[in-house]
């Protein structure tokens, strides 16, 4: 079939063979699909199947002749080539074959001669095994011997460490070797506790637990003794706790050697607030010396202590003391906190200690005596901050309570769960609410001892211009000049005052604005941010000082209420200027700088601006009254001294006006300069077109003459009512002591109308002579002359001078009134 | 609910002394003291119909001088004393007398008052309460309550007592107490205090209000400085013992407990001008009456310093008739001190008021024009009290 096949296929013959041969032996590696209908074809002459009947049937009854003798053709070729290659495949099998003979020959031979030399090995081998054997029988027992020795030298050692031991440990007892002996005892502890029943190791362990002892002794010694470090007071308590020592009994321990550390620093603090009272309060320092010392709890190590202090010791500024307090104090707190907590919690915890609960143990205990000592420096420390009464530098204080405060966040750091800290906080607190009480005190007091100043700066010159009007303008001490120049300082004065005021109350908020500045580690808590703003700063500073201005000037008028004078009248006038301003800018201006300053949070109910105003309009209001009312009282008791005293009937035909009179005039024209100082002139009624006396003298004459002689007339008694009651009826009513208006002629207008009433009554109480009317007359037609410039509306002067001429002429005996003319001759003449 | 108008009496004359008939009890009646230089003086005695609101008038004259004080006894209606002025030889004389008024003149009350103006009858002399040696008589007190044979003339510096014996025809000087200080101390009012057995007797002089023991004569108090300027009248709660109401100067009212004379118990300040007489209602002291030369006459109600400082509760049944429920809840309030109200009906300074003795629920007010004005305490806060 090959050579059939080969007949077929040409091209790529190489190949085909190789997969002829392939398929051959069964080799199918690939197993095509297209294989199978080829292979089952009887007439592919490659194929499996291949039948060469159907085949040359097929292709004779196909294929013409040439066509066949192509086909046998090619046909003879392929099986030539097939032969061939058949031929050659022979020819190379052939010869492999015959070298692989050679080679398994050639091996024979070799296999031969090994094995006669491994018989010799194993021969050989046998041999050794018998010497081994009987060398190892023969070392066995030195090999046994050796062991037994070295076990006998090790014990021996450890022997010889713990028969030494005693003498080491005395050794590094001498040298302070203590990590050292601690650590050998440690080793050999176990030993000896296990063989203590055998007398001699129960003599080393006694030894070694007498030196231990003892050197625990030393340790508790040097543990006592305060002299040592902070180091090594941590590494003795370590190796005591090494030692067994009970942890309780050390933390205690620990903590009251630490205590009596700190308790030093804070003698030193105390000794620093103590020699600071000076002379009044030598009582009260002593309690405060005795309840000390009773805190302290050893009066005989405190007493010579205090004694022996230099007593001049200069005292110390708050910064200084609160510096001393923090370096000294806080960081040996500082300090303390940490060693402990390295070496009773965080150092036991991984200990076996563990199990103890001592951490907790530990804590708490540190906890309490952090709390006590704490609580004992704050005490002091606010004691310190009380006597800081001064309110002159405010940044000492603020730049003492952030220091303050500032140390204390690292005890907090280093104790989370404490107070401490918060304690801290409130006395930086309360620090600065007194310090804001102190403020309002110095502002009240400022403002008093201005006052007081302004009282003076009144009293002086007004003393110089009685001193002049007495001399004469003669070369007096005050001069006529000072005098001049009293009045004019008036509006100086104002001005200076609520200048003053005003400064000092900046200034006041500057201070206590360093409170909440950035900068201060207090300053954004949120006290500080809200309610120390609004309450403190706002309410309880500002607002209290306006009020307390109001509230002394409402004083001033009651005060002086009953008995005149005590004020003098210019002050009143002045606070009620004040006052005034107050309402009208002043508290605005004040309390929006403050909002400003502070940022304040409207949350809490805070006094609005116009409570304020009000109050403050109020006060101005009072005490505007009350100086009209002093004022209109001096006028009326130089009127009614001047009736009451004087005998009306028989007195002698008025040649002048009388001095009273003129007195009145010129306290008014004094007090009408003095209130235009400060107030505005105000509105007044618009004169008749020539209010001069000319008119009055017109308005008197044709008015009063008529009613005088009404009165003559027995016929008709009620007629002299008449006229009276006609103007009367067509008059509003005259409140007397009445409520003024912020300007002079509201003011003066009061003034005069108080006096001028007080004439009339006086006048009606007393009984006239013909000479006495005339007198009334002159007067009254001189104080017209003078008066109605004054006052808003001059009718009213005219109505009550009416009033009073009037009266007189009632009062009466023998009424006969002078001539106009004449009454204006005499008023002229002076 | 409205008030009563008030009925005013015109007088001819300029008057400042008025009082009431202290011994009559049934008819409402005010004596007035009229001032005048050149006329005939005259009282006015003047009664009130309550019922149909007219007023009677009697007129009797005074003739020796004008009337600076009228007191009426408290035993006999028609004996009556004055402080007058006489005026001789360019010279006046403050002088005080007993008088009694002609004894026909009730029955003439009737009478139109103009029959009367034409026949004025004259007050018959009893006895001059003769101080001449003490100086000038500023008023005269009668024992308050008391039989009308006791009485205290007040003259400069002098407190006179004085028995009235035989009829009030002759008084004795029965003892004396004489103030004594720097310059020229001088009484202005005085009031004879009705506690005590009437053994009491407050007198004002100047800012001071004194207190005596009339059995010692001796000063028992004193309250200095009781006003800022001149004290103008006082007046003895009738029912609380200890206190006393003064006024003056200083436009102020003040109530004082004379068992602590340091401050006073309060203050009343309503008048714009000096306020010259104050008034205890007799049966209520809560009510107070003031009168003031600003023209006005103030009545306030003083309940916190009364003797019924509550007042009485108004029980709710009493309310739940009556129209006028609506206003009297209101009264359940606590009453507080407050003006009642203030009368404006004068035109003058008014110098003097006082109530009736009569009706306790009336009272006159006499102004320097000689306006007399009768007035009565509004109905609502009568009631008020009352119920």
């Amino acid at each position: 079939m090959d050579a059939e096949g080969s007949v077929s296929e040409e091209a790529g013959r190489r190949r085909k063979v190789h997969g002829m041969l392939k398929l051959y032996y069964g080799l199918n590696e690939e197993g095509k699909v297209p294989e199978l209908p080829q292979s089952l074809d009887p007439c592919d002459i490659n194929g499996p199947h291949f039948d060469p009947e159907m085949y040359l049937n097929k292709l004779r009854r196909e294929c013409s002749l040439a066509e066949l003798m192509d086909h046998e053709n090619c046909m003879v070729k392929q099986i030539r080539s097939l032969d061939s290659d058949m031929q050659t495949l022979v020819y190379e099998n052939y010869n492999k074959f015959i070298s692989a003979t050679d080679t398994i020959r050639k091996m024979k031979n070799d296999f031969k001669k090994m094995e006669d030399e491994m018989d010799c090995l194993s021969a050989n081998m046998a041999a050794i095994t018998d010497f081994s054997a009987c060398i190892s029988g023969t070392l066995q027992d030195q090999h046994a011997q050796i062991t037994k020795l070295s076990g006998v030298h090790t014990l021996l050692r450890k022997l010889q460490f713990l028969f030494e031991l005693p003498a080491r440990l005395n050794k590094c007892l001498e040298l302070q070797a203590y990590a050292q002996a601690v650590s050998s005892h440690r080793r050999a502890r176990c030993v000896l506790q296990q063989y203590s029943h055998l007398p001699s190791f129960k003599g080393i362990q006694d030894d070694c637990n007498a030196i231990m002892e003892k050197l625990a002794q030393e340790l508790r010694q040097k543990f006592r003794d305060g002299g040592t470090s902070a180091k090594d007071l941590s590494e003795c308590v370590e190796l005591l706790l090494q030692l067994d020592e009970p942890a309780e009994e050390l933390c205690d321990k620990f903590l009251s050697h630490a205590r009596s550390r700190l308790e030093l620093d804070l003698q030193g603090l105390e000794a620093e607030i103590k020699p600071d009272p000076p002379t009044s309060a030598v009582k009260e320092a002593a309690t405060r010396r005795s309840s000390s010392t009773a805190a302290a709890g050893s009066p005989t190590a405190n007493s010579p202590k205090t004694l022996s202090l230099p007593s001049p010791t200069p005292n110390t500024d708050i910064l200084e003391f609160i510096d001393r307090g923090c370096n000294e104090f806080v960081s040996s707190l500082c300090l303390v906190i940490t060693s402990y907590q390295e070496l009773f919690i965080n150092h036991a915890q991984t200990g076996e200690l563990a199990s103890k609960n001592i951490p907790q143990m530990a804590n708490g205990k540190l906890q309490a005596f952090v709390h006590d000592l704490a609580a004992r420096y704050f005490s002091l420390v606010e004691r310190r901050i009380q006597e800081e009464k001064g309110v002159s530098d405010n940044s000492l204080l603020v730049r003492a309570l952030d220091r303050f405060h500032r140390r204390l966040q690292a005890v907090s750091k280093l104790l989370p769960g404490s107070t401490v800290p918060n304690q801290g906080t409130e006395i930086v607190i309360r620090a600065a609410t007194e310090r804001v009480k102190q403020y309002l005190s110095a502002l009240q007091s400022f403002y008093m001892d201005s006052l007081t100043d302004v009282r003076q700066a009144l009293a002086t010159p007004r003393l110089s211009v009685a001193a002049a009007s007495v001399a004469g303008g003669g070369a007096h001490l005050g001069g006529p000049a000072s005098g001049r120049d009293a009045p004019g300082s008036l509006p100086e004065l104002l001005s200076s005052l609520s200048a003053n005021i005003l400064n000092q109350i900046k200034s006041v908020l500057a201070s206590v604005h360093l409170f909440t500045a950035k900068d201060i580690t207090f300053s954004n808590k949120p006290y500080f941010k809200g309610q120390f703003c609004s309450q403190g700063v706002r309410e309880n500073l500002v607002v209290n000082f306006i009020r307390f201005v109001c509230q002394s000037s409402r004083q001033f008028c009651e005060s002086a209420g009953d008995k005149g004078g005590s004020t003098p009248p210019a002050l009143l006038l002045l606070l009620s200027r004040l006052c005034l301003d107050f309402e009208t800018s002043t508290i605005s201006y004040i309390l929006t700088l403050t909002d400003e300053q502070f940022l304040v949070q409207h949350q809490n109910p805070i006094t609005p601006v116009t409570t304020l105003c009000g109050e403050a309009r109020e006060a101005a209001q009072k005490l505007l009254n009350h100086y009209v009312k002093v004022q209109g009282l001096i006028i009326s008791q130089m009127l009614r001294k001047s009736v009451e005293t004087r005998d009306w009937v028989n007195t002698i035909e008025p040649r002048n006006v009388r001095a009273v009179m003129k007195r009145v005039v010129e306290d008014t024209t004094s007090i009408d300069v003095q209130v235009g100082l400060l107030y505005e002139e105000g509105v007044r009624k618009a004169h008749s077109s020539d209010s001069s006396k000319r008119t009055f003298s017109v308005y008197s004459s044709s008015r009063q003459q008529p009613r005088y002689a009404a009165s003559y007339t027995p016929s008709a008694p009620m007629d002299t009512n008449l006229l009276s009651n006609i103007h009367k009826l067509f008059s509003e009513r005259i409140d007397i002591f009445s409520s003024v208006e912020f300007n002079k002629v509201s003011v003066m207008t009061g003034i005069i109308k108080i006096s001028l009433k007080t004439f009339l009554e006086c006048v009606r109480l007393r009984t006239f002579g013909r000479y006495g009317l005339q007198q009334i007359q002159v007067d009254c037609h001189y104080l017209q002359m003078y008066l109605w410039r004054f006052v808003s509306d001059e009718n009213l002067v005219h109505f009550l001078l009416d009033e009073i001429v009037g009266s007189s002429a009632h009062r009466c005996l023998d009424p006969s009134p002078m001539e106009q003319s004449v009454i204006e001759v005499i008023c002229e003449r002076g | 609910m409205e008030d009563d108008a008030p009925v005013i009496y015109g007088l001819e004359f300029q008057a400042r002394a008025l009082t009431a008939q202290t011994a009559e009890t049934d008819a409402i009646r005010f004596l007035v003291g009229t001032q005048s230089l050149k006329f005939d003086n005259q009282i006015h005695i003047i009664d009130f119909d309550d019922e149909n609101n007219i007023i009677n008038k009697n007129v009797v004259l005074h003739q020796a001088g004008e009337i600076w004080d009228i007191a009426a006894s408290p035993a006999e209606k028609a004996v009556i004393t004055t402080c007058y002025n006489k005026t001789s030889d360019s010279r006046v004389v403050s002088c005080a007398a007993v008088w009694r008024m002609p004894s026909d003149w009730d029955s003439g009350s009737h009478e139109s008052p103009d029959d009367s103006a034409h026949n004025p009858q004259t007050l018959e002399l009893l006895c001059h309460l003769d101080n001449s040696a003490h100086g000038n008589a500023a008023c005269v007190l009668w024992e308050p309550m008391g039989d009308g044979k006791r009485v205290i003339s007040l003259a400069d510096n002098h407190a006179l007592l004085w028995d009235l014996q035989q009829s009030s025809t002759q008084a004795t000087v029965s003892s004396t107490a004489t103030l004594e200080g720097k310059g020229q101390l001088k009484f202005t009012s005085g009031k004879w205090s009705p506690h005590h057995n009437c053994s009491q007797l407050a007198t004002a002089n100047d800012t001071a209000i004194r207190g005596w023991d009339l059995r010692t004569m001796s000063q028992i108090y004193c309250i200095e400085n009781a006003h800022g300027q001149l004290v103008r009248d006082l007046d003895f709660n009738p029912n609380r013992q200890y206190y006393l109401a003064s006024c003056g100067d200083d436009c102020k009212v003040k109530f004082w407990d004379v068992r602590n004379v340091q401050e006073p118990v309060k203050t009343l300040e309503e008048h714009s001008h000096w306020v010259w007489s104050v008034r205890y209602n007799h049966s209520h002291d809560q009510l107070v009456l003031t009168a003031s030369s600003d023209s006005r006459l103030i009545l306030s109600n003083m309940v916190s310093i009364s003797s019924e400082p509550f007042g009485h509760l108004v029980e709710d049944e009493e309310l739940s008739e009556g129209e006028d429920n609506h206003q009297e809840d209101k009264s359940k309030e606590p009453l507080k001190d407050s003006v009642v109200s203030t009368y404006e009906e004068h035109e003058d300074s008014v110098y003097a008021a006082e109530w009736s003795s009569a009706d306790p629920w009336l009272f006159a007010s006499l102004s320097y024009d000689g306006r007399l004005v009768i007035n009565r305490v509004p109905r609502a806060l009568k009631y008020r009290i009352l119920l």
